[in-house]
């Protein structure tokens, strides 16, 4: 090996840093300032959806938290009038609760969901100063409604929401 | 021992008693047919047509009649078409084939069509999890239907039955299992089918709707969740419930059930009983559970408990140590020690009332049982022989029902009583008014209140009636206090004993007596040597009084003035009552939820029970208590296992001296099997796996002398041309403090009345649903008047717990 062997051997690894320093595109963000979209299926803190007319999805089944396998959610359901209706149908969530400490982004609750409520969203930013403030509970879970009309609970016309899981369609092939 | 019938069921060698079903002998040897109306307590229906089996009985031949053999082998021969497995009775030589492929496609078939026109929303039911038709569809089902999901039918949602029970109409099958138990097993035709085709339905067909007091067994055995209860309504799924075994507190039948519970936001985080269910037993109530059992546990949630003890502090109750409250309870019960009396019910477990009979034996004192009954010392010398069990009473056997109506007080007795006379037993309904047993007994015998002895001893002469019950193979008498106070109860249950011993009906199994208690565990209680007072007025005034269980001063104004004379008030209950209000101190006990002991029925079953939900608050268990303050006195006795006062219990008290704790825990095999991951079968049940209990032996099994106690009989009295006489009756829903926390059957339980025959009405001057003012002995009380023409003119039936404080027959004065 020549003198200048480790001479060379350092420009040419600079001259590689040089030109990608120049060429290539930045990959860092500067978070948390600028944020980076995340993946179309990827699974954030969950989310409660609503229906278009602001209904809640969720009927408390407890199918999710049968199907959580860290037990990190707790569901308790009770029944829907049309004079104070949270969902379609007979039953609502009137507890719903997910321990983020225990949970493991799996989304087997995603699955098992009949009504499809509970979805894994894009929220990555879960920090939390004590225990307690890790259980998020039902009002934080809920997406917001765009009017104020559209608040659950509500009163509803009577007679009209009368099924809990939307009906099924026959197969069209 | 009937024939024994032998066959095959997929290769596997079955022998079962000759007119056993298809179904029931493939159960006994681990073969599931798939099932939905099939029931095994319920007679065939072949409704669902979901046990399609291929059957293949020997070939006959024609000219001689003998099984034709073919290489050795009798020739077997199948039917082209399936045959329904619940219908179908074996036969010798029977070759039943349940997993063929032209089997399993017929059940897979009917599965199909059965779903054809269910709605599939199991998320929201609360069947969902313990749902036969999930379970045999998961299991013998399609995974695709090839009906038109438009075309299902739909109905509302839901509608009442009744105030306790749920239909929704769509998810029902028409398996009508919940029409034929209401036919067949409790006697009460009140539900129904309406409509045709795919419109058809259950209605109820009584007013108030689904009047039965049986009406939550259909939920249990119904395959979908078209019949659910109220009370449980959403209440958790079937997954997340635990479960622990208890004992019914509600009447002396004593009654298995399994508590399911949960831990639950609306009760503030707490673990809370969320329904009861029940556990089979079949010597006790067979899979069954009345709607009192079921529905009036939420007593022990109730916002009413004591949870601290407490100390009367310038006339008002302050929150005290248990030391404090203990020290100063011994302090007055030591002062004067014939002052010293111990009134308790029989709400509480035999540990407890051993303990506190201890207590009152060691210091001195007097142990008086809160009861209107008497004769649990006639119960002990002559009650039902070890090993009855009422299920297998039936031809030859005979019944007596004296001064009782069992529907009332004692809901799964009136029903087993009823099936044993379906079965062929001789059912003798003694009664002065009519009951609902009436219509099942073979012989009903209408005394005049106050002839109850009298109607008794007349069975020594002969009669169609004495005979029957003389010559009966074996012979039960169930004695209540309808009627009757103490005094007349007492010497009623020594006429009982007394004919008992006369036609021999005594010392064998499903032979004796039975007391129908007001509580749970009045038996236990004077087994343990606890007695009713006569005078309790007497007995309290004056003295240093430790109420156990009980609720004298809201059940009598006459008690109240006499507890306002006593020296000193410790009461000891799970709940705030009048009684604790006038306490001087007062102690919080804890539930039968939270706590294990044992119950011993009035059939002499000691039956365990475990805890089920954490305690409330400070409560202790009564012996605990009982032990505290014996301590402070200078007694000991012991306060911390259950298990070890229950051994002191069985060295000291004759009657027990056979049990072990752990005996009371063993179970064996029980039929029907159900309770196991095919709830098709059975339904929701439990099956019993914490103990089926063990019968006390009576002395007259034991071999030795039986004195029948004379009790010396005070003057009945009669009505009298001018004079009204108040009755006792008992009515189940009343308004006790277990039973009004219960939201359900609150409704069931009505305004306080006094029944009345229309005579006696016009000669009072009264009519149907009017005020009026009942008065006597210095007891005033307001009810409404009801007409009932089955009873006897010159009386006024006053139900007990409604209100009007009656211990006994009364002459009474109505304004």
């Amino acid at each position: 090996m020549g003198v200048f062997d480790p001479i060379i051997e350092l420009s040419r690894g600079l001259g590689e840093t040089l030109r990608s320093f120049l060429r290539e595109p930045t990959v860092t963000v500067s978070y948390p300032e600028e944020k980076r979209t995340v993946r179309p299926r990827y699974r954030g803190r969950h989310v409660l959806k609503r229906y278009d007319n602001g209904l809640e999805k969720c009927i408390g089944c407890s199918l999710c938290a049968a199907a959580c396998p860290a037990d990190a959610i707790f569901v308790e359901a009770s029944e829907n009038t049309d004079e104070k209706r949270f969902s379609p149908g007979e039953r609502y969530a009137s507890t719903y609760e997910i321990n983020m400490l225990r949970c493991i982004y799996c989304g087997f609750c995603e699955d098992a969901c009949p009504t499809e409520a509970i979805v894994l969203g894009d929220n990555y930013e879960l920090s939390f100063t004590d225990r307690k403030q890790a259980i998020y509970t039902k009002d934080s879970l809920l997406e917001p409604v765009p009017t104020a009309d559209m608040l659950t609970p509500r009163k509803t016309e009577a007679g009209v929401f009368k099924r809990s899981v939307p009906e099924m369609k026959d197969p069209t092939d | 021992m009937s024939k024994q019938v032998n066959l095959t069921i997929d290769g596997k060698p079955v022998s079962v008693p000759e007119g056993t079903l298809i179904v029931d002998a493939a159960k006994t040897v681990g073969i599931d047919i798939p099932v939905f109306c099939h029931h095994p307590k319920l007679e065939p229906a072949g409704m669902c047509r979901a046990c399609l089996v291929e059957v293949g009985r020997p070939m006959l031949d024609r000219a001689t009649g003998q099984v034709v053999m073919e290489n050795g082998q009798p020739k077997v021969q199948f039917m082209p078409k399936l045959e329904t497995a619940c219908t179908n009775r074996v036969s010798e030589g029977m070759v039943v084939m349940t997993t063929t492929t032209k089997a399993l496609d017929g059940q897979k078939g009917t599965v199909e069509f059965l779903l054809t026109s269910h709605p599939l929303d199991c998320p929201t039911c609360d069947k969902g999890g313990e749902c036969p038709l999930q379970n045999l569809t998961m299991q013998f089902g399609p995974s695709q239907s090839r009906f038109i999901y438009d075309e299902k039918a739909h109905f509302e949602k839901h509608v009442a039955l009744g105030e306790l029970i749920w239909l929704d109409r769509e998810r029902c099958i028409q398996c009508a299992r919940c029409i034929r138990f209401q036919d067949e097993v409790a006697g009460e035709a009140v539900l129904g089918f309406d409509e045709r085709g795919r419109n058809t339905h259950i209605i109820s067909l009584s007013d108030p709707g689904f009047d039965s007091v049986f009406s939550g067994n259909t939920t249990d055995i119904c395959p979908v969740g078209a019949l659910t209860t109220a009370d449980f309504r959403f209440g958790a799924r079937a997954w997340e419930l635990k479960a622990q075994a208890s004992i019914c507190t509600q009447c002396p039948v004593g009654c298995n059930t399994t508590l399911n519970t949960r831990r639950e936001a609306k009760a503030g985080g707490d673990v809370v009983v969320k329904r009861v269910m029940p556990r089979q037993n079949e010597e006790v109530n067979e899979i069954w559970l009345c709607d009192k059992g079921r529905f009036a546990y939420h007593f022990t949630e109730s916002k009413k408990r004591l949870t601290k003890p407490m100390i009367r502090k310038d006339e008002k109750l302050a929150r005290a140590s248990w030391d404090a409250a203990t020290k100063l309870a011994a302090e007055n019960f030591s002062k004067d020690k014939k002052d010293f009396v111990v009134l308790a019910s029989g709400r509480l477990a035999n540990e407890d009332l051993f303990n506190l009979k201890s207590l009152a034996d060691t210091a001195g004192g007097t142990a008086i049982l809160y009861s209107d009954m008497g004769g649990g010392d006639v119960t002990a010398m002559v009650g039902v022989g070890q090993g009855t069990n009422i299920g297998k009473m039936g031809k030859g056997d005979a019944i007596l029902v004296v001064a009782s109506d069992l529907y009332e007080e004692a809901p799964i007795w009136w029903l087993r009583v009823k099936q044993a006379a379906d079965r062929g037993a001789t059912l003798i309904v003694a009664n002065a008014r009519e009951t609902k047993l009436d219509r099942f007994a073979k012989f009903v015998i209408r005394y005049s209140y106050g002839d109850e002895v009298k109607t008794i001893n007349d069975f020594s002469n002969k009669s169609k009636i004495s005979d029957a019950f003389a010559k009966a193979k074996n012979a039960v008498i169930f004695y209540g206090n309808d009627g009757l106070g103490l005094n007349g109860s007492s010497v009623l249950a020594s006429a009982c004993g007394e004919l008992l011993k006369e036609t021999d009906h005594v010392g064998k199994p499903n032979n004796g007596l039975v007391g129908v208690w007001q509580k749970a565990n009045d038996q236990g209680a004077w087994e343990v040597g606890f007695r009713p007072e006569a005078d309790l007025e007497k007995a309290l005034k004056g003295k240093a009084v430790y109420i156990v269980g009980a609720d004298p001063v809201g059940d009598s104004p006459l008690l109240a003035k006499a507890l306002n004379g006593a020296k000193f008030v410790a009461v000891q209950d799970i709940l705030e009552t009048a009684t604790t209000e006038i306490a001087d101190v007062v102690f919080p006990a804890q539930a039968y939820t939270e706590r294990e002991g044992s119950f011993t029925s009035g059939e002499r079953r000691v039956q365990r029970f475990y805890p089920a939900v954490p305690v409330k608050g400070d409560a202790k268990p009564d012996y605990a208590i009982a032990s505290q303050i014996a301590k402070q006195m200078g007694i000991i006795l012991e306060g911390s296992s259950v298990r070890v006062v229950f051994d002191l219990l069985v060295n000291s008290v004759e009657s027990f001296a056979e049990l072990t704790y752990e005996k009371l825990a063993e179970v064996h095999g029980q039929w029907p099997i159900v309770g196991r991951g095919d709830l098709y079968y059975g339904g929701t049940t439990y099956e019993n796996t914490m103990g089926l209990g063990a019968q006390l032996p009576p002395v007259a099994q034991n071999g030795k002398a039986v004195h029948i106690p004379k009790v010396r009989k005070e003057a009945a009295l009669r009505p009298k041309e001018k004079e009204l006489l108040a009755v006792p009756v008992n009515k189940l829903y009343d308004l006790g403090v277990t039973v009004n926390p219960s939201q359900g059957l609150k409704q069931r339980v009505g305004e306080s009345f006094i029944a009345l025959h229309s005579d006696t009405a016009e000669k009072l001057g009264v009519e149907a649903g009017a005020q009026v003012k009942i008065s006597f002995d210095g007891v005033n009380g307001e009810a409404i008047v009801k007409i009932d023409d089955t009873i006897s003119t010159g009386v006024a039936l006053v139900p007990r717990s409604m209100g009007i404080a009656i211990r006994e027959p009364v002459v009474a004065k109505i304004k």
